[in-house]
């Protein structure tokens, strides 16, 4: 049924789908500027390192708040992590722009879907979703906009954490243990495969992910640590059976000043050993 | 030749008016009353299928007549909030302007089509005291020719409306807890039936729109608390 002036020919369940094809406007097409601008690279704020792990409860999710372009910071806070509903997580690496609006795409795609059929789309069906979101980006990848989210949750019917990784086509990998990615996540994945075990507590999985995540912005120019005069902290959401908590300033302070001060003992315990 | 015959527009849109009414008359009814922290939505419903539904963040849809077509106004309303959503902000989707969408639409369907739709609506919007200017609730009824009412305390849709509207006209009280806002609309529901039957938990559709949530305001009560509430 047609109601003159108000809805348009869409009859699915998708958002993105419903945009593309009642709301046009609305969408980036960039076949056509891919046409009109020939091939040159357009820069966009970048770099990152964001992290998802299993641990007892269910998958821990992180990410640093630092956007750069080149070499200049583009802002201190960008929120890379976020919750796409109540029981999965995306986190984003990329060109900043185009990453955020992913995220948000997703959350409403998902928000859409569950009041249109009335039930939530499984945990698979959330990352398949998200998956042709990364290759409808593709030709933007192109021109030097990558966006290579994260994704991660609790999945109800099968009861444990899941996680996965995407590559610019689109492609989808689920992760047995864990995954990094950005700029500096070669540097957190190093942390994790040796600290990480899948029956951490919470707190010991937010120290390990603050320590990973450390671990990158040491490394990494384009990965943002943490400033306690500014009081800017990694973003870092755990989600278990009972949907998704963020962890508080004072649980990721704590677990930092607990992270350096081991750092700093191991370091008191080894001088003059190895010089 | 055959000459066409004329019948008078009052004609047309009587009949018209009658066999909506009728339709929607054989279905049950459906209640939106406010309670102390929110919005209570209730509809008498053995089946799986909804009646009620979430529209945005704080917009809730309630539809009785032929479910094919009132799914089909909740799946627009969902559709025309969440891009509305997109294009500006969260606080921009208003239940008035989604209500004036229904009106119109009904209303054009009641003019130009043969058939009318066979159904009422409900938009019900929760007010956020954090927003200065969104404080207050809102529930419109939009009636089958399109016709468009605001309501205050509550609102009875379906055929026995109006007396299902003076049943809760003498007994609600503004401030009302949920427990006790839960056990007003039972009875206003049974009273549908004439007392003749009560009606158990499992057989209502209770929804909620909580002041207190944060974003999505819209819940769906399961039995257990459904039970907990009417016990209590």
């Amino acid at each position: 049924m047609r109601f003159s002036g108000f809805g348009g020919a869409y009859e699915g369940s998708s958002f993105a789908e419903l945009l593309e094809i009642d709301h046009p406007q609305m969408r980036v097409a960039w076949r056509a500027l891919l046409q009109q601008s020939g091939a040159a690279p357009i820069a966009a704020p970048h770099g990152t390192t964001v992290l998802a792990f299993k641990y007892a409860d269910g998958v821990i999710v992180a990410g640093d708040r630092l956007a750069t372009e080149g070499y200049r910071v583009a802002s201190r806070d960008v929120q890379k992590v976020y919750a796409t509903d109540g029981h999965s997580m995306i986190a984003i690496a990329g060109a900043a722009g185009p990453a955020i609006e992913m995220a948000r795409l997703m959350r409403i795609e998902l928000e859409h879907y569950e009041k249109i059929e009335g039930e939530a789309l499984e945990l698979d069906g959330k990352a398949n979703k998200l998956s042709q979101m990364v290759r409808a980006n593709l030709p933007a990848a192109m021109q030097g906009l990558v966006v290579v989210p994260l994704f991660a949750g609790y999945d109800l019917r099968r009861r444990q954490g899941r996680i996965w990784k995407f590559d610019v086509t689109g492609g989808r990998y689920e992760e047995a243990d864990f995954e990094a990615t950005g700029s500096g996540g070669l540097y957190a994945k190093e942390v994790l495969k040796q600290r990480h075990h899948s029956d951490a507590s919470r707190s010991d999985a937010l120290e390990i992910a603050v320590s990973a995540l450390q671990n990158a912005a040491d490394e990494d120019r384009g990965t943002g640590g943490i400033d306690t005069v500014r009081r800017i902290f990694p973003t870092v959401l755990t989600c278990s059976s009972s949907g998704i908590e963020s962890a508080v300033e004072r649980e990721i302070e704590s677990a930092y000043q607990h992270s350096v001060a081991s750092r700093a003992n191991h370091r008191l315990e080894h001088r003059g050993a190895g010089a | 030749m055959s000459i066409p015959f004329y019948v008078s527009p009052e004609q047309v849109m009587q009949d018209k008016a009658e066999y909506a009414r009728k339709g929607i008359g054989r279905g049950k009814s459906s209640i939106t009353l406010e309670y102390r922290d929110g919005i209570l939505l209730m509809a008498e419903n053995p089946s799986s299928l909804s009646k009620i539904g979430e529209i945005y963040d704080r917009i809730a849809f309630a539809g009785v007549g032929k479910f094919s077509e009132f799914d089909q106004l909740r799946k627009v309303g969902v559709r025309y909030a969440d891009v509305k959503g997109y294009a500006y902000s969260r606080d921009d989707v208003r239940a008035r302007a989604l209500a004036n969408a229904y009106s119109q639409a009904m209303g054009d369907v009641f003019t130009r089509e043969m058939k009318p739709l066979e159904v009422e609506v409900i938009v019900a919007e929760v007010g956020d005291p954090e927003l200065a200017g969104h404080e207050h609730n809102t529930i419109y009824r939009i009636q089958f020719d399109g016709s468009i009412s605001d309501h205050e305390n509550f609102c009875v849709i379906g055929g026995q409306s109006d007396e299902l509207g003076s049943f809760l006209q003498s007994r609600y009280q503004p401030g009302t807890p949920l427990g006790e806002a839960v056990k007003l609309g039972r009875a206003a529901l049974e009273r549908a039936s004439n007392g003749r039957s009560s009606v158990p938990p499992q057989n209502l559709e209770v929804c909620l729109l909580e002041k207190a949530r944060i974003g999505r305001k819209f819940r769906r009560l399961a039995t257990d608390e459904l039970n907990q509430l009417l016990a209590g």
